[in-house]
């Protein structure tokens, strides 16, 4: 496919034993992205909307060998072929699109009509679904953040990789008469937040680029990581995610290629 | 007698039937008329309120005084655009009163005076869900103020804003012709009008899904037979409508 500009394929490294659990992640999301909240997230965690969210897997051994991995899992943005991931593929409104000169599955908010099969296609569970209109405690819609629009009931919603950033990013660089950002230009809010430097961002098309030279995408086998520290959750499935997760424990590697949390078949 | 009854009984009938005919035909047209005309004539007028912006503003006036158009509408250096100028970049001339108009007298007293910022009523204001960059369109793209604002920089006095009851939104966006024909480029600001400029940009329209979505088939034979007039070497971004992709300008 012939191209306009320069494609590029933004895509994420989680170091699963770097990550300590402490879930900045998920606050710096949330307050980035103006993600509703309901007044009490204890209840029914089914309603509740996390673009990050932190899964705890265990091992489930006693005390010696006693052993837990934090699994942030953000939107995978899967490339899967030629930009047929599952959830866009799906979608009857246009309202989710795999744009080819990012590589960012898209969710636009003012098109979705809330019919959820997004949700029922995407393996990851990454999508979520506003039940209700955002109430946002007194005073606070003026803390909001203005480079993202805030959704309403009965649409779905998602981790778009800080996309606004980008749009911001791209617009200085215009100012300034650059057609390329640098890799530290963009950088989602997750990957700033966390405090053990787990998350690493950037063009997967770009060599010079960090998360290029740790998992080193192989395109002749369907970008898996050269790096043998490297996976992809659900790999088999063929979404070809562009979040990779590296970890030199075997019980992790076996739990999430399993995709079985916490679960005994972990263990062995 | 029976068949003369029965056949001058049809015959009044028949001319009842006539009359009532043309009383609905005639009601038809009328209600037709009236449906255009409350439609095209009445409903436009309902539809807007007319406010009047907070004091005028003398476009051609700042401009021979003033001299350039960046001076108030400047791009900062992280690229945002400052759009309409705030009061902290009027009273750095405006700090008492310079003309003798009535307008900079409001402005003076009221809004430089009391430290309040004036409300405008701004034309172009666009929904939350849209991303638009200036810095793409007038550093990299070129693109004229005009194209899409008009030639607002030469004009002596504010036009009374229009809000659509409805949607709180000026009447630019959707233009003053409620039909929604255009002649200028800059007499809608709806998302068509963005997408028409887009379109040319990335080549043309392809319907057709990505290729690994549909068979080769549909692509290539279905597709064009239906949208004859579109051509099919668009390059946009999207994998479902290849146009730019939606992201381009939404948030």
């Amino acid at each position: 496919m012939e191209m306009n500009a320069k494609q590029h394929k933004y895509g994420m490294v989680i170091d699963l034993d770097k990550c300590t659990g402490c879930g900045a992640c998920m606050v710096a999301c949330m307050a980035e992205n103006n993600v509703p909240f309901k007044k009490d997230e204890s209840d029914n965690k089914r309603d509740s909307i996390t673009w990050m969210r932190v899964f705890k897997v265990s091992n489930d051994k006693p005390y010696p060998e006693a052993d837990i991995c934090y699994l942030p899992r953000p939107c995978m943005h899967c490339e899967g072929h030629d930009g047929h991931s599952p959830c866009v593929s799906v979608c009857p409104a246009t309202a989710t699109d795999y744009s080819q000169e990012t590589g960012v599955v898209s969710q636009i908010y003012t098109r979705c009509f809330g019919c959820r099969y997004c949700m029922a296609a995407c393996p990851y569970h990454a999508r979520y679904f506003n039940w209700w209109d955002p109430v946002w405690p007194e005073g606070m819609e003026k803390y909001l953040s203005p480079n993202v629009s805030p959704r309403m009931r009965g649409v779905v919603e998602k981790c778009s990789f800080c996309f606004h950033r980008y749009q911001l990013a791209m617009e200085k660089a215009h100012y300034e008469g650059r057609a390329e950002l640098e890799e530290q230009e963009y950088q989602p809010a997750c990957v700033q937040a966390c405090p053990a430097g787990a998350i690493v961002f950037g063009d997967l098309n770009n060599p010079e680029h960090r998360v290029t030279r740790i998992v080193e995408p192989d395109p002749h086998h369907h970008f898996t990581g050269h790096s043998k520290k490297a996976l992809r959750l659900l790999e088999q499935l063929g979404t070809n995610p562009k979040v990779y997760y590296l970890t030199e424990r075997q019980w992790v590697r076996k739990a999430l290629d399993q995709y079985n949390f916490g679960s005994q078949a972990a263990a062995h | 007698m029976s068949t003369k009854d029965d056949h001058g009984h049809a015959v009044s009938g028949d001319t009842a039937d006539k009359k009532g005919g043309a009383t609905i035909l005639l009601f038809f047209i009328l209600g037709f008329a009236a449906s255009l005309a409350i439609g095209w004539g009445v409903f436009p007028k309902l539809l807007y309120s007319t406010k009047p912006q907070p004091f005028n503003f003398d476009h051609a006036l700042h401009n021979r005084e003033v001299g350039d158009c960046e001076s108030c509408h400047f791009f900062r250096e992280d690229g945002t655009f400052s759009g309409v100028p705030t009061l902290a970049q009027c009273t750095d001339c405006h700090a008492d009163v310079m003309g003798e108009t009535e307008d900079e007298a409001i402005f003076v007293n009221e809004y430089v005076a009391k430290e309040r910022e004036v409300p405008w009523y701004v034309y172009s204001r666009q929904p939350d869900c849209v991303f638009f960059s200036h810095a793409a369109h007038v550093v990299k793209a070129k693109m004229t103020c005009e194209s899409c604002h008009g030639d607002i920089g030469t004009s002596t006095s504010l036009k009374p804003y229009q809000e659509n009851r409805i949607t709180g939104y000026s009447r630019d966006i959707w233009g003053y012709s409620i039909a929604g024909f255009k002649t200028h480029t800059y007499d809608r600001m709806k998302m068509d009008d963005c997408a028409e400029c887009h379109e040319k940009a990335v080549g043309s329209v392809d319907r057709a899904p990505a290729p690994g979505v549909v068979s080769r088939h549909f692509r290539q034979e279905v597709v064009p037979a239906i949208y004859p007039l579109d051509r099919q070497a668009a390059t946009g971004s999207s994998v479902q409508t290849r146009r730019d992709a939606c992201f381009v300008c939404h948030k």
